[in-house]
């Protein structure tokens, strides 16, 4: 029953954040909200018995990624009054748009086969060691690529962000 | 056969034969401008290298031994298997030497008869490549290898008869041999899927030992047989493909005197030979060469009597001349066919460098009517020219007697066929004698400035004439009939190649001496009846062929070669070309057009309505994106 | 083993909240203009399908699914750092971070 009332919690402020994400004026309202948002999906990840993930996900997303969408959006020095807008028309449709996918995406999640997964089975999957075991055995080579991709992005977004000389 | 084993080294100088014209054709084509007149010389005694190794080999080999062997596989699928490879036997070494030596001789007289010409390097690599193309045709130990040179040298009989390209009718000429020798090379190709289809194989040995197992008129036999024929029939300009040779007379006359009489057009010949076994199981074949020979050899003879042209008239002689060596193949007698090859190439060369000579003299005139009296100008040449003609006549003992009569022997026990072919010798005699006097006797018909200018030709070519000259003479006692009792060298020299077919053949029509020696006096008395004609009648009376405009009745179809160019014309090129406007109406311009540029026109609305979504706002995209997720889903949905 | 996951609410409901998670994600990548919103819509839309992942890989047992959440983390962050340098380089070339300003994709 608790379990239930923390899912119902969180999901509510999952959404709610996920809201005023898009609905924020100023864009370092909508990273604070996303942050907010972040910490509640870790919950999620919590309540799943993935332990393990949701450490990650805080470092990562909360720690690494939200630091610097903060950073570059005080860097270009954004806020309420530079913020562009769309005409109401455009926000009607987009909005109409979004909701026709959610129903949609809704009924096509329907149809799948949730059979094998009627209840959910106490496993010891979420665990660190559990998790590192696969990682490191079955998708050693993806895990080592990684790195690759990481070093490729780094090269990149040097290159990118370096002011050109004139 | 195991008197035919391999002598090894014997192999590089036959693959250096067909080598060294091929290397002048290269030089020639890459450095032609550079070496101009040297570029003939280097190309002549190329030439004479492989006419010199030809003989070695001929020395070596005789006809005890032969050599046959694989350059390289070509192509290979499960039991059958493709080679490139070369066979000397008694029947190519003769081809070799033939093809080598008057090869050479007619280079050598083309130095002097080119050396104007623009176009001089060009002239010799085609020669040379013809001289390859030959090379290969006759060195072949495959029906294959013998095809690539087939067409090798259909090829650069399209390009020496258009040498000339600036005029159209020469061009056309070239057109017109190409297409009428693509009709044959269907046949030799049918020919060729048939053997291999059935027989498991293209080179000669597999062929020819699978067909010794067959019975004798087995139909696939005949089958293949006939459109071998068909193939000959093209090439070596029998009815009805043999339109083309006398239009092919628009190349330059060392052209004609090599390719279209001497070499190229005696191949369908040496193919029968080469697959003489083939023949002798399809008795049916063997018929039908026969009389396709006999028409051809009579039909050309009369057409040649009232041609004007000198070099028509030498044409329509070698078609008929081939006739007649076909009817000797027909009968049997392919010794006698390959014998007539050997003397015709030689005096029917000389007889066209002869022409050569002459029209060179004229000044490029080619019409009889107005030549005449030559005789005390261009001696050489005109001493030449008779004996050329004498031997084309049969008299004795010049080359063309000893090779006619073999094959009037061998048609002895057929009467028709022998009357028909005594009928076509006889007005061969005469029209090569009315020729002859016309050219060099009675008084010169020409313009003054055509006088002035008459001179006997330079040394280059008088020199091939004489060489030609002195091998007519004497090339016919290679076969001396049996009533001499002395060795027919020519045909012992060839048993071993037509050995298996002596043997299949059966019956063989041995003929008592005095018949033969009626024979032979029944053969001069027409061929010298026939000169005393020609005699009479260009000589004493001193006439003249009538111009084109007073030609009437009989004479004038004649003249117009029965008309069969424009039958031809009529029955198989206009219904054609109307077919083609109509496919080209209806199918082309109606049905594919529509079809092109419908699409084209779709293609191009399409983009040009489409193109208004690409607005460059990579919002409308993101939104576009969503929509299509949106649609695909629910596709998945519905279905 | 951790008793909440085995009282937890049925799978269902993380379906229905991650696609509501997505769509929103949806919707502010078409409502706004700012390119640092649309990144952080994404981000939210790869986390809705991440909370997918794990309920799945949780409901069936599963690490599998587990390990392919910590790949897209990986992707996302590699995705952010050049996402971010594209759009300071964008803002210093233009003077702003508006994508409809952004219209040089038209052919």
């Amino acid at each position: 029953m608790t379990s239930e009332i923390i899912f119902y919690f969180l999901a509510a402020v999952s959404v709610i954040t996920a809201l005023m994400v898009v609905f924020s004026k100023n864009p370092i309202y909508s990273v604070m909200w996303l942050i907010a948002c972040f910490f509640s999906i870790a919950g999620h990840y919590v309540m799943l018995n993935a332990q393990f993930l949701a450490i990650v996900h805080i470092i990562v997303y909360a720690g690494a990624i939200m630091v610097l969408m903060l950073f570059t959006v005080m860097l270009l020095n954004l806020n309420r009054e530079s913020e562009p807008h769309k005409s109401l028309l455009t926000k009607g449709i987009a909005t109409v748009t979004g909701g026709m996918l959610f129903l949609v995406l809704l009924a096509a999640m329907r149809s799948t086969q949730l059979g094998a997964y009627a209840s959910p089975e106490a496993s010891d999957a979420g665990f660190v060691q559990k998790v590192g075991m696969v990682l490191f055995t079955d998708y050693l080579l993806p895990f080592e690529m990684t790195s690759v991709l990481f070093i490729s992005a780094m090269i990149g977004a040097v290159v990118l962000a370096k002011k050109e000389k004139h | 056969m195991e008197q035919f084993i391999k002598p090894i080294h014997l192999i590089s100088p036959t693959l250096l034969i067909p080598l060294f014209p091929l290397l002048g054709f290269l030089l020639l084509s890459f450095f032609g401008k550079n070496l101009k007149q040297a570029g003939a010389w280097i190309s002549s005694l190329l030439v004479l290298v492989s006419f010199v190794i030809s003989i070695y080999l001929f020395k070596e080999l005789g006809n005890k031994q032969s050599l046959d062997f694989d350059v390289f596989t070509w192509m290979r699928w499960e039991n059958v298997s493709l080679n490139f490879g070369f066979l000397i036997d008694p029947l190519s070494l003769i081809m070799l030497l033939v093809v080598t030596g008057i090869g050479f001789l007619i280079h050598l007289y083309s130095i002097g008869y080119m050396s104007h010409d623009e176009g001089l390097t060009r002239f010799f690599a085609y020669l040379n490549l013809f001289i390859f193309f030959m090379l290969l045709l006759v060195m072949g130990n495959s029906y294959l290898v013998m095809f690539i040179g087939w067409e090798g040298v259909g090829l650069c009989s399209y390009l020496l008869i258009g040498f000339w390209f600036k005029k159209d009718a020469y061009n056309d000429a070239a057109k017109k041999a190409f297409v009428m020798n693509r009709i044959g090379d269907l046949g030799f190709l049918l020919g060729m899927f048939f053997m291999l289809f059935y027989m498991g194989g293209l080179d000669y040995a597999t062929v020819l030992s699978s067909a010794e197992g067959m019975e004798k008129g087995a139909p696939l036999l005949v089958a293949i047989t006939l459109l071998l024929f068909v193939g000959a029939m093209g090439k070596s300009a029998q009815i009805p493909l043999y339109t083309w040779l006398p239009d092919a007379m628009a190349g330059p006359t060392p052209v004609s005197a090599l390719i279209h009489a001497a070499t190229m057009v005696t191949a369908g010949i040496y193919m029968i030979v080469r697959s003489n076994i083939l023949y002798t199981l399809a008795p049916f074949t063997l018929e039908i060469v026969m009389w396709v020979g006999v028409a051809t050899s009579l039909f050309a003879a009369i057409i040649g009597i009232k041609q004007n042209d000198i070099k028509k008239v030498l044409a329509y002689s070698t078609v008929s001349q081939l006739g007649l060596m076909f009817a000797a193949l027909g009968l049997g007698a392919y010794t006698s066919g390959m014998f007539h090859v050997v003397t015709h190439a030689f005096f029917k060369a000389l007889l066209f460098l002869g022409a050569g000579s002459v029209i060179h003299a004229m000044g490029g005139e080619q019409d009889i009517r107005r030549m005449g009296g030559l005789w005390k100008y261009i001696r050489i040449t005109a001493i030449t020219f008779l004996i050329a003609t004498l031997a084309i006549s049969g008299i004795f003992p010049f080359a063309g007697f000893f090779s006619k009569d073999e094959i009037l022997a061998a048609a002895f026990h057929h009467k028709l066929v022998w009357v028909l072919l005594s009928v076509s010798s006889m007005i061969t005699a005469f029209y090569m004698f009315r020729l002859f006097f016309l050219t060099f006797f009675t008084n010169f018909r020409g313009t003054e400035e055509e006088k002035h200018h008459l001179h006997e030709s330079p040394w280059t070519m008088t020199v091939p004439l004489s060489l030609l000259a002195i091998c007519s003479v004497v090339a016919g006692f290679l076969g001396m009939p049996a009533v001499f009792h002395m060795p027919h060298w020519f045909n012992t020299f060839l048993g071993p190649v037509v050995e298996t077919s002596k043997g299949l053949m059966g019956e063989v029509h041995h003929m008592e001496h005095s018949t033969e020696w009626l024979l032979m006096g029944v053969a001069t008395a027409l061929a010298v009846a026939s000169i005393i004609i020609a005699f009479v009648i260009y000589l004493s009376k001193k006439q003249v062929p009538e111009s084109d405009e007073e030609t009437t009745g009989f004479a004038k179809v004649v003249y117009n070669k029965f008309y069969i160019d424009e039958i031809y014309d009529k029955v198989f090129v206009k219904p054609i070309g109307v077919l083609s406007d109509l496919l080209h109406v209806v199918v082309d311009k109606l049905i594919v057009d529509l079809l092109v540029n419908a699409s084209a026109w779709f293609v191009g609305f399409t983009g040009r309505t489409m193109r208004l979504v690409q607005t460059g706002n990579t919002g409308f995209y993101i939104f576009a994106m969503v929509i299509g997720m949106m649609v695909l889903l629910l596709i998945q949905l519905v279905l | 083993m951790n008793e909440v996951v085995s009282t937890a609410a049925p799978q269902s409901w993380y379906l229905v909240l991650s696609t509501l998670l997505f769509s929103i994600g949806v919707v502010g990548v078409l409502l706004r203009r700012n390119a640092i919103i649309i990144l952080m819509c994404i981000e939210i839309m790869l986390n809705s399908v991440n909370l997918l992942m794990v309920s799945f890989s949780a409901y069936a047992g599963n690490t599998d699914g587990q390990v392919f959440v910590f790949f897209t983390m990986v992707v996302a962050a590699a995705e952010v750092a050049v996402g971010l340098a594209l759009l300071v380089s964008i803002y210093r070339n233009l003077g702003s971070t508006d994508i409809d300003v952004l219209s040089k994709l038209k052919g």
